[in-house]
């Protein structure tokens, strides 16, 4: 692990730690039912302000479960996840490439220069110095 | 937690119920603004998501290699927004993942990536809802991304490291939404006695508390992403202005920030 990596996974370690302490000292015990939304509190204070407000507009489709729920907000998180592995992914790709295309050349000598060029311009984006860090990317 | 005893009975949701989802998802659910607050905010909304749609066909026409980081923003916005997370006050809430795409791509792109996400979750989860949606728009899409967005400038204006701009910017993008959410519903529910001011004590107290460290990690979050992105698209990032190579670029990226 090289220190690029490391400070990823301690940052990714620091969030998860923020997610899992409140419930590890248990910070909800004082609840009748710990960690459902912010509503115990906004219940109260919603229903003491107005306490006869009707909603006048209901949702067109309400999933009809609590796991149909979780089941549609599962697919928005991998949805999500998804295209973003997609993004890095094509890009470490594209890296690689250009470093293998770059050691093809260097080891078939200066023979051919313009390759250089070529192979560069099919690899995307990247320019030469973060090729040298293509290994570093992990997602 | 108990039943509320209050019966709005007409097959309509209880404002149990409808609390359920407000506090769940800290959008404002489904027909819970009365009808001028929902119009108003909808027309306050709009200009700003059509101006945002312009900006992003015109990025898309102008950088179509542009497209696959629109889409990264977006699908961070996407899971961020689907992490219901613990907090300390014993409850949860969820981040929003604007601040990336503001950062990236600046406010009025976000404003429809927000939007999007928004519907996503409206039409298909019940949460939000259309009749909000306009209120939820101008909370989540429009005032975090410009609230994340101008301290990241302010702060790189004073020559703060890239990494900590990002994670204040994404910081105050997240707890500013909430902040906005809080100010609807005292707008929309006034406290009988104490007015505005005292319901907005009430909503901003449980809301902003709850949202306080899940800022932090959505800080976090967005800095990681931000890291990986400066590992494998530099080229990108010094087109967006977001690496500036040299101090002749720097100065070339803040004239055309001005200028925009």
């Amino acid at each position: 692990m090289n220190r690029n990596t490391k400070i990823n996974a301690l940052l990714l370690l620091v969030v998860a730690a923020l997610a899992v302490l409140p419930l590890a000292l248990g910070l909800g015990d004082h609840k009748e039912e710990p960690f459902t939304g912010a509503d115990g509190e906004a219940e109260t204070a919603i229903t003491e302000i107005e306490p006869d407000y009707k909603p006048w507009f209901s949702p067109l489709y309400e999933p009809p479960s609590g796991e149909i729920e979780s089941a549609l907000f599962s697919l928005q998180a991998a949805l999500g996840a998804g295209v973003l592995a997609y993004y890095f992914g094509i890009h470490r790709g594209r890296r690689q490439g250009e470093e293998r295309a770059r050691a093809q050349l260097d080891a078939a000598g200066k023979t051919a220069p313009d390759t250089v060029t070529r192979a560069a311009s099919a690899g995307g984006e990247g320019s030469p110095e973060d090729a040298g860090q293509s290994t570093t990317g992990r997602v | 937690m108990s039943p509320v005893s209050q019966e709005t009975g007409q097959g309509a949701s209880t404002i149990h119920e409808v609390l359920e989802r407000v506090c769940g998802a800290m959008h404002i659910a489904e027909g819970f603004l009365p009808p001028a607050h929902a119009i108003a905010w909808s027309v306050a909304s709009a200009p700003f998501v059509v101006h945002g749609v312009r900006s992003l066909t015109r990025e898309v026409r102008e950088h179509p290699e542009s497209t696959l980081l629109l889409g990264a923003s977006g699908a961070f916005t996407f899971v961020l927004s689907a992490l219901k997370l613990p907090s300390v006050t014993g409850s949860c809430s969820h981040p929003t993942g604007t601040g990336l795409g503001a950062i990236l791509f600046r406010p009025p792109i976000m404003a429809v990536l927000g939007t999007i996400t928004l519907l996503f979750q409206a039409l298909l989860l019940a949460h939000g809802g259309l009749t909000t949606l306009g209120a939820n728009v101008f909370s989540m899409a429009i005032v975090g991304p410009w609230a994340g967005y101008a301290v990241y400038r302010l702060l790189r204006r004073f020559g703060v490291p890239l990494m900590v701009t990002v994670f204040f910017g994404a910081f105050v993008a997240d707890l500013s939404t909430y902040c906005v959410t809080s100010v609807q519903l005292a707008l929309a529910f006034p406290d009988p006695s104490s007015g505005f001011l005292g319901a907005l004590g009430k909503f901003g107290s449980i809301f902003a508390v709850t949202q306080l460290p899940l800022a932090v990690s959505e800080g976090l979050l967005t800095v990681l992403v931000m890291r990986l992105l400066v590992q494998s698209s530099k080229g990108e990032l010094t087109r967006l202005g977001v690496l500036l190579s040299g101090k002749q670029n720097r100065t070339e990226t803040e004239t055309e920030v001005v200028a925009r």
